[in-house]
């Protein structure tokens, strides 16, 4: 019973704090009606094991979460989504899954780990980051075949990578990169210092680094379009407040704070 | 070629302030307790340390001045540390030749060299060994060569002997004393020995607390020391007074006869061997006769050093027999006495 | 042996060797052949020896006299100094990575002098990985030999001093054979930091097989999608350093050891 009302809840308290953010005065009184029916009835902790990309947003998310149950503690483990895979795999004690590939979520639900079917909750695509006032002149993918610009991707045994290989793949370009990254935060940070002319990160990545980068969309990005699974895991301690937090990441509200972060909703 | 050298240190708390003269052959040892700054002196010398002020010349050449120093490695000198600091990666020969290679002289050369020398100080075939591989004695012999090898006009000793053990000191000592005499060149030996300074110099300098505070013959100082430390290097109690004709009237109270005249400020040295003691007052009217109190008794040798305190402070050895007849333990009453011909009486 | 020792001894024994061994039950002794002949392999094992060569030889022409300033001179502001060249080994390697950038990099204070003068960028080149190998390592070269310099006898620089050598000579002929066994352990210890380092040059030379991927980088990339495959990286990762370790302890002992 009380599985099944919580999401409500929660979507609503989330409404409640956004409205509030607006200045609305009806939807703030809706609010504290549903903080003061069904706020705080969530308690415990809750761990989320998430890929790095989601920080920002998961953790603000997080803080909703707790605001709307002030006896709920929700702690957060970013990483790489294989890393985080093989943790979960080797008993870490973690009650949601959120991978930035469907690969490392496969690791789990082969596993049997699954406490709820895995959904794709958002999307991220490639997007070509160049330092501020673009110096290197890169006006698109064919760039990155020009031997003499330096050039970052990710090492194609980490997703970014993995994705870049099928863009250039599908825009028939020998790719020449200087440095092959281990991670889409090396390469952006590399973008960042003005040390390379363009990498090709995840357009979420471009928008959380802020006027530190620029960020040039292409359309061969569609061919290499990035599926974020979420689900509960069996594991876990307190499905309760699990399920609560996906139904969060999935609402609208939700939707809505990962797409001011770069990411776009499921297009299934 | 003349060593003069006027030394000024300031070390902490003490001031060393000492002038030297050393001609050409002489020998010199520069004697006093630790601390006194007599090492001090001698880094001066060698170019290790900058003096504060003062002046060091030999012959012509000015080593050190308030406007100048020459670095030890552009002096024409040889040192001798008391723990031989021969290098431990080189055979001994290569530690001998060191000083010649570094003056530009052929390795071969140098080498051979270095061999003859360590033939005269007694180590031929010990050429190849390492300095561990050598015993105390050999190494100081061959610290000896690697100083002399290259023909300085300096020699610096620093407690070339303090190290040893007794036996060897006294081997090594005598060969020491050869080679300075042979040695054309000027010397400089540090010691808190005696009878280093005694054996091996010409000239003593007393040394107390950066300050000369005796210098002559090791005969005259031996004789006539004019500080307690001497004194008690020497083996002598030491007695300041005024003296009137035969009567020495002592500075802490007490007085002295003595078997020559002498007028005014005076010391007095008695040897131990000539104070006997006794557990009343002798007999007899002896001149010199003093009540003491027993300090300390410390075996030395077939005699036994006693310690005295009371108006006329002594040292009296006397034999091991007698001691124990006399049954005495520390802080017993005895009576002193010493013959009025055996006191030396001398200017202050 | 007295327990208190023995006994923690062991158990410091154990937590070191264990995870060692681990990687030896878990390595897929089956396919170990053709995980191993992979050229990939072959090229980041000998780019990670040849720069972890080339950062000690470049530690020890500036690290060994860096040591002796500390140890031997006179010189205001020795502790200072002392702290600013051991900063590398607190400092996370990843931030020292970024550092060498912002001095080196094609935007650096230096690097954008040498980028606008002669075209020429050190990141992403295998001078990178040296450079960057050589500031995580040399820190313990310097503590190493000043450690082995003050220990010394200085006084036999004094006697050397006395025999004509001038402070060069000294140091060429009596200083450094004395404090040798020092130097080369600080040496090994300098080529086993630079042969594991990862952060700083991953960050700095960025990775590209051939150029900068070294060991460790491709340990690590192969951990995301080749566990098994990592765990052969750094079998043969260990073994060399291993082996070349004690190669060279038997060949010093052997050098140094007086006989009697």
């Amino acid at each position: 019973m009380r599985l099944r009302a919580l999401p409500a809840l929660a979507v609503a308290g989330l409404l409640a704090l956004t409205a509030c953010g607006g200045g609305s005065s009806d939807t703030a009184s809706t609010s504290s009606a549903a903080s003061s029916s069904g706020g705080g009835e969530l308690t415990g902790t809750l761990t989320v094991f998430a890929a790095a990309s989601l920080t920002d947003v998961f953790t603000e998310l997080g803080d909703q979460l707790m605001a709307e149950n002030p006896d709920l503690q929700v702690t957060f483990n970013f990483a790489g989504s294989s890393a985080l895979a093989t943790q979960i795999t080797q008993g870490a004690p973690a009650d949601v899954f959120a991978s930035a590939n469907r690969e490392q979520m496969t690791v789990v639900t082969d596993a049997s780990l699954d406490g709820s079917d895995p959904t794709v909750f958002t999307e991220n695509v490639l997007e070509i980051a160049v330092p501020p006032g673009n110096p290197g002149g890169i006006t698109g993918l064919a760039d990155f075949g020009d031997a003499d610009r330096t050039i970052a991707i990710c090492a194609p045994d980490v997703p970014c990578g993995a994705a870049a290989e099928q863009v250039f793949t599908a825009a028939g370009i020998t790719a020449q990169p200087d440095t092959l990254e281990e991670d889409v935060r090396a390469a952006l940070t590399k973008v960042e210092l003005g040390e390379v002319d363009a990498a090709l990160v995840y357009a979420s990545d471009v928008q959380g680094a802020g006027d530190g980068v620029e960020g040039i969309e292409f359309p061969e990005a569609e061919d290499a379009v990035n599926e974020y699974p979420i689900c509960t895991l069996t594991g876990s301690q307190n499905p309760a407040a699990a399920q609560a937090f996906v139904d969060l990441v999935e609402s609208d509200a939700g939707q809505q704070a990962l797409t001011d972060a770069g990411f776009r909703s499921p297009s299934s | 070629m003349t060593l003069r050298a006027h030394v000024v240190v300031r070390r902490g708390t003490l001031l060393v302030d000492v002038d030297l003269a050393v001609a050409p052959g002489e020998v010199l040892a520069v004697l006093g307790p630790n601390g006194a700054g007599k090492s001090t002196v001698l880094r001066v010398l060698a170019g290790l340390l900058v003096p504060d002020g003062g002046r060091v010349t030999i012959g012509d050449d000015l080593w050190d001045s308030p406007e100048q120093h020459v670095p030890a490695h552009e002096r024409p000198l040889g040192m001798v540390f008391q723990d031989h600091l021969l290098f431990p990666h080189l055979s001994t020969t290569d530690n001998v030749a060191f000083g010649l290679r570094t003056r530009g002289v052929a390795k071969a050369q140098a080498r051979r060299t270095a061999d003859e020398w360590l033939q005269r100080v007694g180590l031929e075939g010990f050429g190849d060994r390492r300095p561990t591989q050598l015993s105390g004695g050999q190494a100081q012999r061959a610290a000896l060569a690697r100083a002399l090898v290259g023909e300085p006009r300096l020699l610096l000793l620093d407690e070339p002997l303090s190290a040893l053990d007794a036996r060897t000191r006294l081997t090594v000592r005598a060969e020491l004393r050869r080679h300075l005499a042979a040695f054309a060149g000027c010397t400089v030996l540090v010691s808190h020995d005696p009878v280093d300074a005694m054996a091996l110099a010409d000239r003593v300098v007393v040394v107390e607390d950066g300050r000369v505070v005796q210098e002559g013959t090791p005969a005259e100082v031996a004789r006539t020391p004019r500080t307690d430390y001497v004194a008690r290097l020497v083996g002598l109690s030491l007695l300041p007074g005024t003296a009137t004709g035969t009567v020495v009237e002592l500075d802490g109270g007490g007085r002295v006869a003595t078997g020559e005249d002498a007028t005014g400020p005076v010391f007095v040295a008695v040897r131990p061997g000539t104070v006997s003691l006794y557990l009343a007052r002798p007999d007899g009217s002896p001149r010199n006769v003093w009540p003491a109190t027993l300090v300390a008794a410390t075996p030395h040798g077939s005699t036994v050093r006693c310690d005295l305190d009371g108006e006329v402070p002594l040292t009296a050895d006397v034999t091991a027999t007698a001691f124990a007849e006399l049954g005495l333990l520390p802080g017993a009453p005895v009576w002193a006495s010493v013959k009025a011909s055996e006191v030396a009486v001398y200017p202050r | 042996m007295p327990l208190p020792l023995l006994v923690p001894a062991l158990l410091g024994t154990a937590f070191l060797v264990l995870p060692l061994l681990g990687l030896l039950v878990r390595a897929p002794w089956s396919n170990l052949w053709p995980q191993l002949t992979q050229p990939a392999v072959g090229q980041a094992l000998r780019l990670s020896l040849l720069s972890a060569t080339l950062a000690t030889l470049v530690s020890l022409v500036l690290g060994v006299p860096i040591a002796w300033v500390l140890a031997r001179s006179t010189i205001r502001g020795r502790s200072v100094l002392r702290a600013l060249v051991t900063v590398p080994l607190v400092l996370p390697p990843v931030v020292g990575g970024v550092a060498l950038f912002l001095v080196l990099g094609r935007q650096g204070i230096l690097g954008r002098w040498l980028y606008e003068t002669f075209d020429y960028t050190i990141p992403f080149t295998t001078t990178a990985v040296v450079i960057a190998e050589t500031f995580v390592a040399m820190p313990f070269l310097v503590i190493s030999v000043e450690g082995a310099l003050r220990a010394a006898d200085a006084r036999f620089e004094d006697a050397a001093a006395t025999l004509g050598a001038d402070r060069w000579t000294t140091f060429r002929r009596v200083t450094l054979p004395l404090v040798a066994p020092g130097v080369a352990a600080g040496a090994v210890l300098c080529w086993a930091r630079a042969l594991g380092e990862f952060g700083a040059t991953i960050t700095f030379a960025g990775n590209f097989p051939g150029t900068t991927q070294t060991m460790p980088l491709a340990v690590y990339l192969a951990l995301q999608s080749n566990p098994e495959g990592a765990i052969v990286l750094s079998l043969v990762l260990l073994f060399v350093s291993l082996a070349t370790l004690l190669l060279l302890r038997d060949r010093w002992l052997g050098r140094s050891a007086v006989p009697s």
